[in-house]
């Protein structure tokens, strides 16, 4: 946790030791506050300008909760020719996927086009924050793979998006972020869902985002630290609004993939949701088998951050419950509470576990096996 | 399923307020005229509607009536059968979701002095929770102090969605009265709708309401933990009733991880957050949210580390369990002591 890496540890390291890894949380950001500006409309160039983009939450820059460090990122991190922490692909190759063996990088971008509530304008920052992550990072580094950024407030514009990039070998999921103006189950979402399942993408939701609603049922806390513990309890909502919605009994193809909001939850979530399913059904008739079957089936979990139990090995509880091959491990660089993968997991796992766990799973999940 | 004790404590059963106008008694004159001209109506919450399957077992439910509302049925269905020496009474009577201060205040004390005359006074195994109108902080304390003169009265309650998070400082006061005067404070699950009843806005059903309830005490005790509630109040206890159990530990996990990267936030926090929740915090059994297996509970508790964190409860007459199986599966002998007697005794002063 909040580890600061003395200057080359890294470098000392030699990739050729370790076993290869897939690491399917990397937040590439801008160096620039004008980088997208060549892949924007003058209009909406001009729109930034005078107007900015206008989020479902208060604060003209920034979040309303102060992180924990600048950008929530490694102080560590700031690439040597400036920018921000993880801008410079050059300095991410030498911090992260060379001396980590990364064979694929998930690219899951924040604070782009998201959570914005013209939604014109969500469009054309998806859009181009989609060109972007070719043009300066996949096309420039094989290892490293893109997420399609959509509108996520406007189904069908977000669905035009998906179809337009399908196919493109760039890009092995749907981005969207847990917090939306709506739970994520809702009728408003269903084109992304059935664009994602027609083109063979996932779709990747990733703690975080602004849709308006307060991050607790019961209002706005005071603090950071309850705004990240916090993200896991709008995950638990969002999967939760997604079953009973029926989306993965309409989309049977339809992957997910639930994105740094840990793991631990989730087998008591799926419980609760069965338990009170044999009450409740007759309410949903459209969910028609018990909803930890679709969990099972449909879920993939990221592991950063992993939940740190006193005594380690009771996680294996967990991901026995969950099952060794929905697992996918991730970092999260650059941010500050990056997982390091030589760490995450207690001794005693099988061969076969902790290379489905590292890297297996992700191949074969986003059709790179 | 683990047999079952005589001489426990159910930490949950709900007597139903039959109807807004069986309030009017205890209301006083310009209140019950405001009640009458305006033609307000009784004060169901959507959380718990009367038909639906959850709010009540299919054999406990009345022919006529809301559930729960009979004394009678509630001693033939758990007092006498559970070989219970209390049952702990926690009206879900829809008064938080109203927004006048006043209105609430004077509603809160009407069902505080019903459930006094209509079900204390009737039964002595019965205690009672002090409902309170949070919409005035000053009113709740005046109303918690009021109460307390009866010590029947057990525990103040609280709904788990509110208007704030409960750690905020402004409800502070109702905290300073409660650990003063031996209270336990029961957060139940409920909802005022004064917001949406999940972190990520309306959902579209009843079951998805209920199933949120879970995440709401999650963030509750977040709360609750990080403004240093504890660190103020460290006698007070607080319960979650109806919270759901299996979720306690892979969620303290996490936030004992960010807890400890970033305390310099928060730093009158002086103890770790598993810490404070094994002093401070308890849960009560029902509804037992994890598979009916032995081996699955055996891991639920080991991981808890700590026998002490929940207390027996039925939830009468919601429907969370069968018969006579109020125990799940697995719970050695020791531990079915402990959670039927043993912690709820040393969770509420008031019932020794």
């Amino acid at each position: 946790m909040n580890i600061q890496f003395r200057e080359g540890l890294e470098a000392a390291s030699s990739p050729t030791t370790k076993t290869a890894i897939a690491d399917c949380d990397i937040h590439p950001a801008r160096a620039t506050r004008t980088e997208l500006y060549p892949y924007l409309a003058k209009r909406w160039q001009h729109h930034l300008e005078v107007y900015g983009v206008h989020a479902y939450q208060g604060m003209m820059e920034g979040p309303p909760y102060p992180k924990a460090q600048p950008n929530a990122s490694r102080r560590d991190a700031y690439p040597p020719e400036g920018g921000p922490q993880g801008s410079s692909l050059s300095f991410m190759q030498k911090q992260l996927l060379d001396p980590n063996n990364v064979q694929l990088g998930v690219l899951n971008p924040l604070n782009t086009g998201q959570g914005i509530r013209n939604h014109e304008l969500s469009a054309a920052l998806c859009s181009a924050i989609n060109d972007w992550q070719i043009d300066k990072w996949t096309s420039k580094d094989k290892r490293l793979k893109a997420s399609i950024v959509v509108a996520n407030e406007d189904g069908l514009s977000a669905a035009a998006e998906i179809r337009e990039r399908a196919g493109d070998k760039n890009f092995v999921q749907v981005l969207l972020l847990s917090r939306n103006v709506e739970p994520l189950g809702q009728r408003r979402y269903w084109p992304i869902y059935q664009a994602a399942e027609e083109a063979g993408l996932p779709v990747g939701v990733h703690a975080f985002g602004f849709g308006g609603n307060p991050i607790t049922p019961s209002g706005w806390p005071s603090y950071y630290i309850e705004e990240m513990v916090g993200h896991s309890q709008c995950q638990q909502s969002a999967l939760a609004s997604l079953v009973l919605e029926g989306v993965f009994e309409r989309f049977p193809k339809l992957k997910m993939v639930m994105i740094e909001a840990g793991f631990g939850w989730a087998p008591s979530l799926a419980w609760r949701l069965d338990k009170v399913w044999q009450r409740l059904r007759s309410e949903v008739p459209h969910v028609k088998r018990p909803p930890s079957e679709y969990i099972c089936e449909q879920v993939w979990w990221t592991t950063q951050p992993m939940e740190d139990p006193e005594r380690r090995e009771d996680l294996f509880d967990v991901i026995k419950w969950i099952g060794w091959d929905r697992l996918l491990f991730a970092t999260d660089y650059p941010h500050w509470d990056y997982d390091e993968p030589s760490r995450v997991l207690p001794a005693g796992v099988s061969e076969d576990n902790r290379e489905a766990f590292y890297l297996g799973n992700a191949k074969k999940l986003y059709g790179l096996a | 399923m683990a047999s079952l004790i005589a001489g426990g404590v159910d930490c949950d059963v709900h007597p139903a307020v039959p109807h807004l106008t069986s309030l009017l008694p205890y209301l006083n004159d310009y209140w019950r005229d405001q009640v009458t001209t305006r033609g307000m109506v009784d004060l169901v919450s959507q959380s718990y509607p009367k038909n639906s399957p959850i709010v009540a077992r299919p054999d406990w439910r009345p022919e006529t009536g809301k559930p729960g509302e009979s004394l009678e049925d509630m001693q033939r269905h758990v007092l006498d059968p559970f070989q219970l020496t209390h049952a702990i009474c926690n009206p879900l009577y829809g008064v938080q979701m109203v927004f006048s201060e006043d209105l609430q205040a004077a509603f809160c004390r009407a069902l505080n002095d019903w459930l006094v005359k209509e079900w204390l006074d009737r039964d002595k195994r019965l205690r009672g929770s002090i409902v309170i109108p949070t919409q005035s902080v000053e009113k709740a304390v005046t109303e918690i102090e009021r109460c307390a003169q009866d010590r029947r009265f057990v525990q103040v309650l609280m709904l788990v969605m509110g208007d704030t998070p409960l750690g905020k400082r402004a409800l502070w006061p109702i905290y300073e009265a409660a650990e003063r005067l031996d209270l336990p404070v029961g957060i139940h699950a409920g909802s005022a709708y004064h917001n949406p009843p999940t972190a990520v806005g309306w959902g579209s059903y009843h079951i998805e309401d209920y199933v949120g309830q879970a995440q709401a005490f999650q963030t509750q005790l977040t709360s609750l933990i990080v403004e240093g509630v504890f660190v103020k109040y460290p006698r007070l206890k607080m319960v979650m009733l109806e919270s759901g159990v299996s979720w306690i530990s892979p969620y303290l996990w996490r936030l004992h991880k960010f807890w400890r990267g970033v305390r310099m936030e928060t730093p009158w926090v002086d103890r770790a957050p598993l810490e404070i929740v094994r002093s401070n915090i308890r849960f009560s059994l029902q509804p037992f949210d994890a598979p009916p297996d032995a081996e699955t509970l055996i891991r639920l508790f080991d991981h808890m580390q700590s026998d002490e964190l929940v207390l027996f409860s039925t939830d009468y007459p919601h429907w969370q369990f069968d018969g006579q199986d109020a125990l799940p599966e697995g719970l050695s002998p020791d531990l079915v002591r402990k959670i039927m007697i043993d912690n709820p005794h040393a969770t509420y002063p008031r019932l020794n």
